[in-house]
């Protein structure tokens, strides 16, 4: 064997040693490495106790009230199969937060409410001109069949 | 044709001559019909209004900042393995406009989470410090390297940092779906995009001319690193001094 190519071996084996490293490193991390739980994980008590963390999912339809005292802003957050009520103290929000679309919220569980102290609006990877989305739209309400079912995406699962 | 011809820096400094003209043309004929279809032609987008425009710089240069890398990578274990030496000289010459990228793809992706997300920065989101450890890794890159004399010993610690943080390039690439990001999912992949195509258009065209403007300023680099680096051969004194090159011919 030349010296060339026990060099390359090395590396190579240098690489394996150094991926396995990484994904066991991020494999045991994953819970911390999310930006936000979701409603399903909050519901099953993954998320930390007494701590500020952050949820993610959709914001229902029809669910966005503001308080009529102006004592902060009512919506629900939801990941299909599990809500969570968020209670925002804020009055403005980000300009991409709509009902049906994704938004993140900062903050802790009170009595089965997630007081929110932040809220930011999560966009999803679809980019189309306006008319567009409304022949989407339009096409969808009229129970057609939705070319393009994506342009709802439900939030990733976390995966473990 | 023998590739390996032109791993020796006498043949390829005179290539990299011919070429570079070739890729500066290129990149600014994609850079123009990028940026004309992307700020021009293309139609607003249906949530972001004018801002999603930035994808037009953010995405070319976030693609850059990791496909530079993974070059490095490449010629820093192709440098350790075969010991050429433009291989260290290819990965210095790579790093500057690597860094640039990986920090204009932070600084714009700032200046569309501001509007969009409502913040600059989120820390807990895998895909913005993943990429910011990227940054870092390239930093961190020119530091050693330069703080190395030998230049050999200095390409050698360089490579070994190289391939070291090579893992970080697929935890950036595949955050956005190993983890709950605020960062959304990728629009573009092997399995098509969910871009309308006149965006995507633009899109690609800048990161093909910001291809070309790479290859055009390394390639640059790498000759003034190569005449740095073996200024006592002959062919460089010739080069520089045509006429008294017989008189030195054979030291």
């Amino acid at each position: 064997m030349k010296a060339r190519h026990q060099r390359i071996l090395l590396i190579a084996a240098g690489l394996c040693a150094l991926a396995l490293i990484a994904a066991l490193v991020l494999y045991a991390l994953s819970d911390n490495l999310s930006a936000f739980y979701t409603p399903t994980e909050v519901r099953a008590g993954k998320a930390p106790q007494n701590r500020i963390f952050r949820i993610g999912g959709l914001v229902e339809t029809g669910s966005v009230k503001r308080q009529p005292d102006g004592a902060g802003i009512r919506f629900t957050v939801t990941d299909g199969a599990q809500a969570l009520t968020v209670h925002y103290n804020g009055i403005i929000l980000p300009d991409l937060f709509r009902e049906g679309r994704g938004a993140v919220a900062q903050g802790k569980l009170e009595n089965g409410i997630f007081v929110a102290t932040e809220v930011l609006a999560k966009h999803d990877e679809n980019y189309m001109p306006p008319e567009v989305a409304q022949a989407l739209e339009k096409s969808h309400r009229e129970g057609t069949n939705d070319p393009d079912a994506r342009t709802r995406v439900p939030p990733r699962p976390s995966q473990p | 044709m023998n590739w390996f011809k032109y791993s020796a820096p006498a043949a390829f400094y005179p290539l990299a001559g011919r070429l570079i003209p070739w890729f500066w043309r290129l990149a600014f004929v994609f850079a123009a019909a990028g940026l004309y279809i992307g700020l021009v032609a293309a139609p607003v987008d249906f949530q972001q209004g004018e801002a999603y425009r930035i994808i037009f710089i953010h995405v070319g240069a976030a693609w850059m900042s990791m496909f530079i890398y993974l070059v490095m990578a490449f010629w820093g274990g192709m440098g350790l393995a075969f010991n050429t030496r433009l291989s260290g000289m290819m990965a210095q010459a790579l790093a500057p406009t690597g860094t640039m990228f990986a920090f204009l793809s932070l600084w714009t992706g700032a200046f569309w989470g501001k509007p969009m997300w409502g913040t600059w920065w989120l820390w807990s989101d895998a895909r913005l410090m993943s990429s910011l450890i990227l940054l870092f890794l390239y930093i961190g890159f020119l530091a050693l390297t330069h703080a190395i004399d030998d230049k050999r010993r200095a390409d050698r610690a360089g490579a070994i940092l190289l391939l070291v943080g090579v893992v970080n390039i697929p935890v950036i690439y595949f955050s956005v779906q190993w983890w709950n990001t605020l960062h959304q999912g990728a629009s573009v992949s092997v399995k098509g995009s969910s871009m309308a195509v006149i965006m995507l258009w633009g899109m690609l065209l800048v990161a093909l001319a910001m291809w070309m403007y790479t290859i055009a300023v390394a390639l640059t680099r790498a000759r003034i690193i190569i005449l740095e680096r073996e200024w006592r051969a002959d062919w460089v004194q010739t080069l520089s001094n045509p006429e008294s090159a017989g008189g030195t011919a054979g030291n």
